[in-house]
């Protein structure tokens, strides 16, 4: 990847991670833990790989994306913003009574978003019925999920992990947000879900494991996934929960609160801060 | 006054009848939400977390209650009713299992977090089962009867419960019984407004609005949506000839479904049902929610006055 491309898409997750801040807060609801460590991921999908047509968002050819793990709505609406699916001031009006922006993604009333989810382990499975239905019309478009650690340990998970691996989904790629985090504490201590590499290896994919915040290493991945035949790809991406904002880091208290005032300020300023790094 | 949740009051009456040793408290990875950290943080030991896996939640709950365990499993109603509906069928209710479903999180007064996570469609869902008893508790303190009330049935129970803070209807010395509705307001015979959950403010609210219009009406709480009090709903039917049923559920096949269900056979009259009018909700301030929605004083309050105009 050149130099150029990358300090872009460095750019574009600090933005992705400025408007979930601003938006949650605006809000006061919503889910910030889990919506900056997609940032990166996010970034390179949308605007570096996937094929998709703002101006034409239901566009039968278009890559298809769902967002599994779908209370990180904020950070996937900042994305589908950037790209010029709606406007970017709309943002703030998420959560709230008479905006269509949906606390959970709605294909319905979303531009771009391409399945509604919210419910946990579910949206896997939309992916690969997206993915069967590309090999049934012999159509190139690929499919893109994103998935929680926590999530994992939904059953559905891996009914549909079964599945991929049985219809050769080779068009299919799943990350998994290993941000170590749920709701109730560590995934480890809630609910193990661990190995994740080795179960997805099991169920017959292939697997390849990445820094999630580390753009170029996900640049790649994503190019092995496509090169990949006869199985589907999961990238599992060892992140940060809370990643840019120091004091949500690490801490699952930060899942599914909104900052105050005074947090909201720090946090965008530690945002700007390393967006105003990259412009030299 | 202070408004307390019934997912509140849930936790805590968990917590109070927690020295029953048979008391196991099953979570979702929902523990801060449904409350029942509240009992974790006195039995810490009986308190087991199960991870982002409703289906299998139940059944291990159907698995411990077969060692005569009382089982709470909960998590948000949408997961709890639905996502884990058919685990629910045949582990718990077909076996006829001693398992309780604390069920939070119902209606639209979620809130911010929208349609996907306002279950709408449980009553009707739950109350199909053979074998279940389905509660939907009106405050803290009827919360309090209804989690005794389920530790002393033998047998399922579905018990709906709220994310939003709700007024204090009653005080400990109320009467309760499950099955039993109980007639909160008596003004007089012009209707009856049977209402549910936090519905049931709102309706009292509504009386008081009509009495100012000269409109006189009686206000009853069901608690227990099945067994349903078919005797109180026959008698109200009988001396008021008009009623009008109020839940923040979808219309179709909960409290209102029930109330027409029992009259039909006992004594049918006109029943005029307020709830969601098969949709879906939105996110959004609880507030403004129940206000687009049409779940307020005022608006039971019109639909009451058009409803005994038609007499
Ligand atoms: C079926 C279902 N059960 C429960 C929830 C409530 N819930 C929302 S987020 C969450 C924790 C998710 O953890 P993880 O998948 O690790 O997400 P992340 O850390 O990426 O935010 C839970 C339990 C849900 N949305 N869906
Ligand atoms: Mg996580």
């Amino acid at each position: 990847m050149n130099e150029q491309k990358l300090l872009e898409l460095k750019k574009k997750a600090g933005l992705i991670r400025r408007y979930s801040i601003e938006a949650i807060a605006a809000a006061k609801s919503g889910h910030p833990g889990g919506s900056l460590s997609i940032a990166d991921i996010l970034s390179v999908l949308f605007f570096d790989e996937m094929k998709v047509d703002p101006k034409n968002p239901k566009w039968a050819d278009r890559d298809r994306f769902v967002l599994s793990k779908g209370h990180c709505a904020p950070a996937y609406y900042a994305a589908l913003a950037l790209k010029g699916f709606f406007p970017e001031e709309d943002l703030k009006t998420l959560r709230q009574t008479e905006s269509y922006l949906e606390g959970h993604p709605s294909m319905k009333s979303v531009p771009g978003v391409d399945m509604s989810t919210g419910s946990l382990g579910q949206g896997i499975s939309c992916a690969v019925g997206m993915a069967l239905a590309g090999k049934l019309d012999k159509k190139d478009y690929r499919v893109y999920t994103i998935l929680g650690d926590g999530e994992l340990e939904e059953g559905q998970v891996w009914e549909a992990s079964m599945c991929a691996a049985h219809y050769k989904l080779d068009n299919l790629t799943a990350f998994v947000d290993l941000n170590g985090l749920q709701i109730d504490g560590a995934t480890k201590d809630v609910m193990n879900s661990a190995p994740v590499t080795d179960k997805f290896a099991a169920f017959g994919w292939n697997v390849i494991a990445v820094d999630g915040h580390d753009i170029e290493a996900i640049r790649k991945a994503v190019d092995d996934a496509k090169a990949t035949e006869g199985k589907p790809t999961v990238i599992v991406a060892n992140t940060i929960k809370g990643k840019g904002v120091s004091f949500m880091e690490g801490n699952y208290a930060w899942h599914g609160n909104a900052p105050d005032a005074e947090q909201t300020k720090t946090a965008l300023e530690e945002i700007d801060a390393v967006i105003a790094g990259l412009e030299g | 006054m202070a408004k307390i949740a019934t997912r509140e009051a849930y936790g805590k009456a968990l917590a109070e009848f927690g020295g029953d040793e048979r008391i196991v408290v099953l979570d979702a990875d929902l523990s801060k939400s449904t409350k029942t950290d509240t009992f974790k943080k006195v039995y810490p030991e009986r308190h087991i977390n199960m991870g982002i896996a409703e289906g299998n939640m139940m059944a291990v709950a159907a698995g411990l209650a077969t060692t005569g365990k009382v089982v709470f499993a909960s998590s948000f109603a949408v997961f709890a009713a639905e996502r884990a509906c058919e685990q629910i069928r045949n582990s718990i209710c077909y076996p006829k299992l001693n398992v309780k479903i604390g069920a939070t999180h119902a209606g639209i007064s979620v809130g911010e977090d929208g349609a996907s996570h306002q279950c709408v469609e449980d009553l009707a869902i739950m109350r199909s089962l053979p074998n279940m008893v389905v509660m939907s508790p009106c405050d803290a303190q009827e919360t309090r009867f209804a989690i005794k009330a389920a530790i002393e049935h033998e047998g399922p129970v579905y018990l709906r419960l709220g994310r939003l803070g709700v007024e204090e209807l009653y005080t400990e010395d109320q009467k309760f019984e499950l099955g039993k509705g109980i007639v909160l307001c008596d003004n007089g015979n012009d209707a009856t407004i049977v209402a549910t959950g936090l519905m049931v403010q709102e309706a009292v609210k509504a009386a008081e609005l009509l009495k100012a219009k000269g409109i006189n009406v009686k206000v009853v709480d069901i608690h227990t949506i099945k067994p349903i009090d078919k005797d109180l709903l026959a008698e109200c039917a009988k001396a008021t000839g008009t009623i009008v049923t109020v839940e923040e559920h979808n219309i179709i096949g909960g409290l209102g479904g029930a109330v027409c269900e029992a009259l039909a056979e006992t004594c049918p009259c006109y029943v005029k049902r307020i709830g969601l009018n098969d949709t879906f909700g939105t996110s959004g301030k609880p507030a403004e929610l129940l206000e687009k929605f049409g779940l307020t004083a005022e608006k039971i309050a019109e639909a009451t006055e058009a409803a005994v105009a038609r007499k």
